[in-house]
């Protein structure tokens, strides 16, 4: 840590992973509700699980890409953060918000927290993801402001680097498409359209960028490459996300009241979107071949290379699996579309954090990286997490498959419900996985604590088996 | 040969594909608003008629109880429930027989089973609510979904 109001990052990044345990914790749940019906009714319905599970999943998300801003911004722009106060208060703004949100979505059912809210004077809630109550979403605008402000103050008043500039133009655009959650017009196509403008614009647009610039700072950091290099790299890695994922957007269009045509801008434009990922897979692996420097943080590096690998999986190849209109004729709102989101958001958007937050938190607590202990333990934690969430991403896959055959494809289609039941087993296999998840996070979060035990008693480890990093002595 | 594809290059092919990409997405976007009057059933919407009022009030309460948090809707939101932008013609076209559907629902569940929660619709409610999923049938969808059981 090189600038003192880095360390206002620290705080963002213990959040976030206080709210995924909580949204693994609500996926197990709803991943016995599959088999389990009435497991929790009436108290917990599904919705309820769903809304929790999908709303901590973007606000950690969230919090993770500030936490990572308010790091790696004053380091790119050599200066401290402009206002670090107003980073802390709009950390507990936020933090205090999800959390008044996500008790309302479980203390009173959905339609009281819509009255109590006022949802009636500008309806927003009710559309998937963009559940929270009208006033949870003017204050996330509220924060998003403050947190540019500062940030864009920063950049402004520094130096200013292509990471810096990336992160800032993603930054801005996820902050600009999210407005377009306030529009909702009772036409269901005109509601449907633009509300990809928010969900689709952003996890295939502007947080690409995001992703983009995190990669290739802790890459610049771990391996010691070149920065002109980096930069060529991220420049034409995020040229291609937009370009492609812009117009890929139509893919979305195809059977919710939009324009036939679409289908055809639609699959050719998202048939490229796995290409920004492939590069992102070559871009990793080859900084991490030509390195000029051994990072003592190899967990850091682990989570980099993991992060490129997984996200061109479940974002490349499992998007494309179903992204070509005459395929997703059949498997649209299918058990396909639940895998693919799956190893999507873990491989692209899980796994950037934990990189960052791998790399930065061992510097936020005085040393370069963390104990061999701790670092085996956060291996552990990617290597547990990572392949269950492969055979989450691989048995909800078989459970879509079955479930287009049976319901959708042969000459007797059968009732939704009937065949929910046929695919039980691949459910069972899904329950399996994400407790074997569950370890792997819990596993991870051990890690934390190993890292500080170890810190705290470096005499402790036996330097024949563990060694401290270089930087603890 | 590295030296052949610059920074600048990079940079230029970043900036100058974005641009372009957001004004063709801008112009197809006008293109579709000009087309959708003739797909998207609009007509019904008008706030002057029993019908369009009758669909606005049954697109909140649909949005106001969460229906998409298990249901999807023209294949959008989640998939633990049947879909319902076909469900007025798997009914038979019979919008007495949504109403009843959700009316019957036991409020403690059906052991074992999933079961969709006992709202305590009005009768002018589940009239809204049938109201609006018949519109939603009704949008051209371009022939989705496959067959009746959506």
């Amino acid at each position: 840590m090189k600038y003192k109001s880095q360390a206002v990052a620290k705080p963002y990044f213990i959040a976030a992973i206080g709210l995924f345990l909580a949204q693994v914790i609500f996926g197990i749940v709803l991943g016995i509700q599959y088999v389990v019906g009435d497991f929790l009714f009436p108290e917990i319905p599904f919705n309820v699980a769903r809304m929790v599970h999908t709303n901590t999943l973007i606000v950690w998300l969230l919090m993770g890409f500030m936490g990572a801003a308010y790091y790696l911004i004053p380091e790119e722009s050599e200066r401290d953060l402009y206002a670090p106060w107003l980073a802390h208060l709009t950390f507990w703004v936020f933090l205090v918000a999800a959390a008044l949100t996500v008790i309302g979505y479980l203390a009173v059912p959905y339609a009281r927290l819509a009255e109590m809210t006022g949802n009636d004077i500008l309806p927003t809630m009710g559309r998937e993801f963009l559940e929270q109550p009208t006033i949870t979403k003017v204050g996330i605008v509220i924060v998003a402001l403050a947190f540019l402000f500062n940030i864009g103050m920063t950049v402004l008043k520094g130096r200013k680097t292509v990471v810096s500039l990336v992160m800032l133009i993603g930054l801005i655009g996820l902050a600009v498409f999210f407005l377009f959650s306030f529009y909702n017009p009772t036409n269901l196509v005109l509601d449907k359209f633009y509300w990809w403008w928010v969900v689709h614009l952003w996890v295939e647009g502007v947080w690409e960028l995001i992703m983009g610039a995190m990669l290739a700072f802790v890459l610049i950091k771990t391996t010691g490459v070149d920065r002109e290099v980096v930069e060529k790299w991220l420049y034409i890695i995020i040229a291609m996300a937009l370009i492609t994922g812009i117009i890929g957007t139509g893919h979305h269009y195809y059977w919710i009241g939009a324009p036939e045509y679409w289908q055809w801008w639609g699959s050719i434009f998202s048939a490229l979107e796995p290409l920004p990922f492939f590069m992102m897979t070559v871009f990793a692996f080859n900084m991490v071949n030509q390195r000029r420097r051994n990072h003592p943080n190899k967990a850091a590096v682990l989570w980099a290379l993991g992060t490129a690998v997984l996200a061109f999986l479940g974002a490349g190849v499992w998007g494309f699996l179903h992204t070509l209109a005459p395929v997703n004729y059949y498997t649209h709102g299918s058990q396909i579309t639940a895998a693919h989101g799956h190893l999507a958001f873990y491989g692209a958007y899980v796994l950037i954090n934990i990189t960052m937050i791998s790399y930065a938190m061992p510097l936020l607590n005085g040393r370069e990286a963390n104990s061999m202990r701790s670092q085996v333990l956060e291996m552990w934690a990617f290597w547990l997490m990572s392949v269950s969430m492969v055979f989450i991403t691989l048995f909800l896959t078989a459970a879509g498959i079955l479930q287009i055959f049976l319901q959708r494809y042969t000459e007797t289609p059968l009732p939704f419900m009937v065949v929910q039941e046929k695919v039980a087993l691949f459910y069972w296999l899904r329950v399996i996985s994400g407790l074997v998840f569950l370890g792997g996070l819990g596993t991870y979060i051990a890690s934390f604590f190993v890292a500080a035990h170890d810190a705290k008693h470096p005499q402790a480890i036996d330097a024949g088996k563990v060694q401290p990093s270089p930087a603890a002595v | 040969m590295a030296q052949v594809f610059t920074k600048s290059m990079a940079r230029n092919i970043f900036y100058g594909g974005s641009v372009f990409f957001i004004l063709l997405f801008l112009a197809l976007t006008l293109d579709t608003s000009f087309a959708l009057p003739e797909r998207d059933q609009r007509h019904q919407l008008d706030l002057s008629t029993e019908v369009g009022q009758r669909i606005a009030k049954g697109k909140a309460l649909w949005e106001n109880n969460n229906c998409i948090g298990c249901h999807t809707l023209l294949g959008e939101g989640a998939y633990f429930a049947p879909e319902l932008g076909n469900i007025y013609t798997r009914f038979g076209n019979n919008k007495e027989a949504i109403k009843a559907f959700i009316q019957s629902r036991p409020a403690m569940g059906i052991p074992g089973r999933r079961s969709m929660p006992q709202f305590n619709f009005s009768d002018e409610e589940l009239d809204a609510i049938a109201e609006f999923l018949k519109y939603s049938s009704e949008i051209n969808t371009a022939g989705w979904p496959p067959n009746i059981q959506g």
